[in-house]
């Protein structure tokens, strides 16, 4: 065993040992509890909680990758996946907090006395959240995989095993304070080597202000011109200016942050607060803790590029290729990422070394062949998670870093099943199928609900169905097209009555499913797609994430239309509607 | 107009200064303007448009549901609405 291997088994042991732990002090005795931790989190933990359940495997590992190869352009996550937390905190959590139930859909059926409004939130609420999940999964397996050296599918049990002692036994209890925790590992393990690396390259700590600091290798240039420098003389597109549409950026932010808001598994988080003030100072709490982490991302994104750059062209930018990566002693970190198939070269001209240019670059060798990129497959993947061993860090950092990927994975996909339990065992079992079962059977109902999920999503994990990538896109757009808007005028528009919600969600989720399985394909089964999937397309150079925008905005239309037109909620609703509008009253940590 | 029409109505007018704010920094700084923004430079080498939109857009959101929670808290007093 290697001294990594000791290393990593040792920190991640450690860390699965201190969740179990949690998970035994902290069992679940009633609905209350197992739904909404009985509601008594206090709202800097709570902050933590959600920071953890929101950070997934795509935020710890993939974003600084999207950051690093795209530059500027990617400044569409980093905004997206934040500002939602604004509008959660101003247009819906402190209001779904003072109406005190227990999930999602149960308010959008209360709100519009409609099942069939319940059922689509139901619905939206399952398949947003399973499409999360299978990127969890593959996550886990992808850190144990490669950085314990075992069969991904080994990984994978071992994942699903860990997440089962700690969400069915504990339901959100259990899940919330494992959850401070994993916040705590996974940040810490983030930042340790961005600040190794930001006073590697610019002799400023906080990676924050690196990324806008002087290099320190004495060439007198900022960070980011030298990445302006490298990538444009290397033939790559440059970092800081914007490559896509201005209208796609503007409404894949808008998505994104729409669709944030309207996740079921952030949401539920901000009803396990005592009071309504609570939940708006959770909002800000988890946004801090966020706030740590996708401020350090664009300096872990920026610099993982250049040192790899660097690593492979060895800083000369000139046709001279005789300083670039031998092929006979490539660095073990490159053999070992070679290996899990995220890295690939092809030796094109024989030279021996590796050549990593972009597409615009015309160099030539000594031979006079124009010089051709030899990096066939850099996976963005593998940024953060390389990024480490790039940098030539201790073994207990690159430890650090699986431990924290896997914290990051772990815990979304907690928060992912017991959005999903909740729905099943609340509103489709209580709500729809047998309403006079007691509270204990729920409950019971709620741990099977549980352990059913995580079998399905483990399942999904190992055969990932080939659309795995692409689903991001139709969870947010399902958030955004119809969970966003039905809760907003749940809460501020009165008047809309329930034909008019049911109506708005149906068109705006019909619209938006539409549009992005007619460029993906019918239920992205391969070759149903009506056109290819490219700007050249696209209406208005709209691309099908960026739709969840407009789908939110017929949405509001169509609900706010229809409903003038027809008969004003009964009074009851409108006098609902005016209750939760003040915190006064709100129960406190009591079930209902 | 009652004080509960007149406790919403402060409330919506607080909201929307809010989000006056977050589209500003975000979409207006970050996206719409980031070119015309992008000439100037801060903190040593930081495009400014380029600083917005990568980390000056996220201090802000921070600071305003901060600075919004304070402000409803102080409103729900004013109009005794307040829990506890």
């Amino acid at each position: 065993m290697t001294n990594l291997q000791m290393w990593t088994y040792a920190v991640v042991g450690a860390t699965f040992a201190l969740y179990i732990f949690i998970a035994i002090k902290a069992r679940a005795s009633t609905t209350g509890e197992f739904y909404v931790a009985g509601k008594g989190v206090h709202p800097v933990l709570n902050g933590m909680a959600t920071g953890a359940d929101w950070m997934s495997a795509a935020s710890f590992i993939s974003m600084a990758g999207l950051i690093a190869f795209k530059g500027y352009d990617a400044s569409v996550y980093l905004m997206g996946w934040t500002g939602g937390y604004c509008l959660l905190a101003m247009l819906l959590a402190p209001y779904l907090r003072k109406y005190g139930k227990f999930t999602v859909p149960e308010f959008i059926g209360d709100r519009f006395y409609s099942q069939t409004a319940r059922v689509v939130a139901v619905i939206c609420l399952i398949v947003a959240s399973l499409t999360y999940v299978i990127g969890q999964m593959k996550g886990i397996g992808v850190a144990f995989s490669r950085f314990l050296e075992i069969p991904f599918n080994y990984g994978l049990f071992l994942g699903m095993g860990i997440v089962f002692i700690y969400a069915v036994l504990g339901g959100m209890k259990g899940v919330t304070y494992t959850q401070i925790a994993q916040y705590c590992v996974l940040i810490f393990a983030y930042t340790v080597p961005a600040i190794f690396i930001s006073l590697q390259l610019t002799g400023v700590a906080l990676p924050q202000l690196g990324l806008g600091s002087m290099m320190s290798d004495g060439s007198g240039m900022f960070l980011l011109e030298k990445m302006d420098k490298t990538l444009v003389d290397l033939g790559f597109a440059a970092y800081t200016t914007q490559k896509g549409s201005t209208l796609n950026m503007f409404l894949l932010t808008m998505s994104l942050m729409i669709g944030t808001a309207g996740l079921p598994h952030v949401i539920t988080r901000f009803f396990t607060v005592p009071k309504v003030r609570d939940a708006r100072a959770t909002a800000g709490w988890s946004l801090v803790f966020i706030a740590i982490l996708y401020t350090t991302a664009p300096g872990v994104g920026a610099m993982a590029r250049l040192n790899l750059i660097n690593t492979i062209q060895a800083d000369s930018i000139a046709p001279d290729t005789s300083q670039n990566l031998k092929i006979d002693a490539l660095p073990a970190w490159f053999t070992n990422w070679e290996k899990t198939g995220l890295l690939k070269f092809e030796d094109k001209n024989g030279d021996g070394r590796i050549q990593y240019v972009g597409k615009n670059y015309k160099g030539v060798d000594a031979n006079g062949n124009k010089i051709e990129n030899e990096m066939i497959k850099v996976d963005r993947d593998i940024m953060v998670l390389a990024n480490p061993e790039i940098a030539q860090l201790p073994n207990w950092v690159i430890a650090l870093v699986a431990a924290g990927g896997i914290a990051a994975a772990l815990s979304t996909a907690a928060g992912l099943l017991l959005a999903i339990s909740s729905a099943i065992s609340h509103d489709i079992v209580k709500g729809i199928i047998a309403k006079d079962i007691d509270d204990k059977t729920e409950l019971m109902a709620g741990r099977i609900a549980m352990a059913c999920a995580i079998v399905v999503a483990g399942y999904l994990g190992l055969h990932p169905p080939g659309f795995a990538a692409q689903v991001v896109a139709l969870a947010f757009g399902l958030a955004a097209s119809s969970i966003f808007p039905a809760l907003m005028m749940g809460i501020f528009a009165k008047r809309v009555n329930n034909t008019g919600a049911v109506l708005g969600m149906l068109s705006g989720l019909g619209i938006t499913l539409v549009y992005i399985f007619w460029f993906k394909g019918w239920f992205f089964i391969p070759g149903t797609a009506m056109a290819a999937d490219n700007a050249s397309n696209w209406i208005l150079g709209i691309s099908p994430g960026s739709f969840g925008a407009v789908g939110a905005l017929i949405n509001f239309v169509v609900a706010l239309t229809v409903s003038s037109f027809t008969a004003p909620p009964p009074e009851h609703i409108q006098h609902l509607v005016e209750d939760i509008r003040v915190p006064m009253g709100s129960k406190g940590a009591v079930g209902h | 107009m009652n004080d509960a029409q007149k406790y919403w109505q402060a409330n919506i007018r607080l909201v929307i200064g809010c989000l006056i704010v977050w589209f500003t920094v975000s979409f207006g700084c970050g996206i719409l303007f980031v070119h015309q923004l992008n000439a100037i430079t801060i903190l040593g080498g930081y495009p400014l448009g380029f600083w917005f939109a990568q980390q000056g857009s996220i201090y802000t959101f921070v600071a305003l549901i901060f600075f919004y929670a304070w402000r409803m808290g102080k409103l729900d007093r004013k109009f005794n609405v307040h829990e506890d």
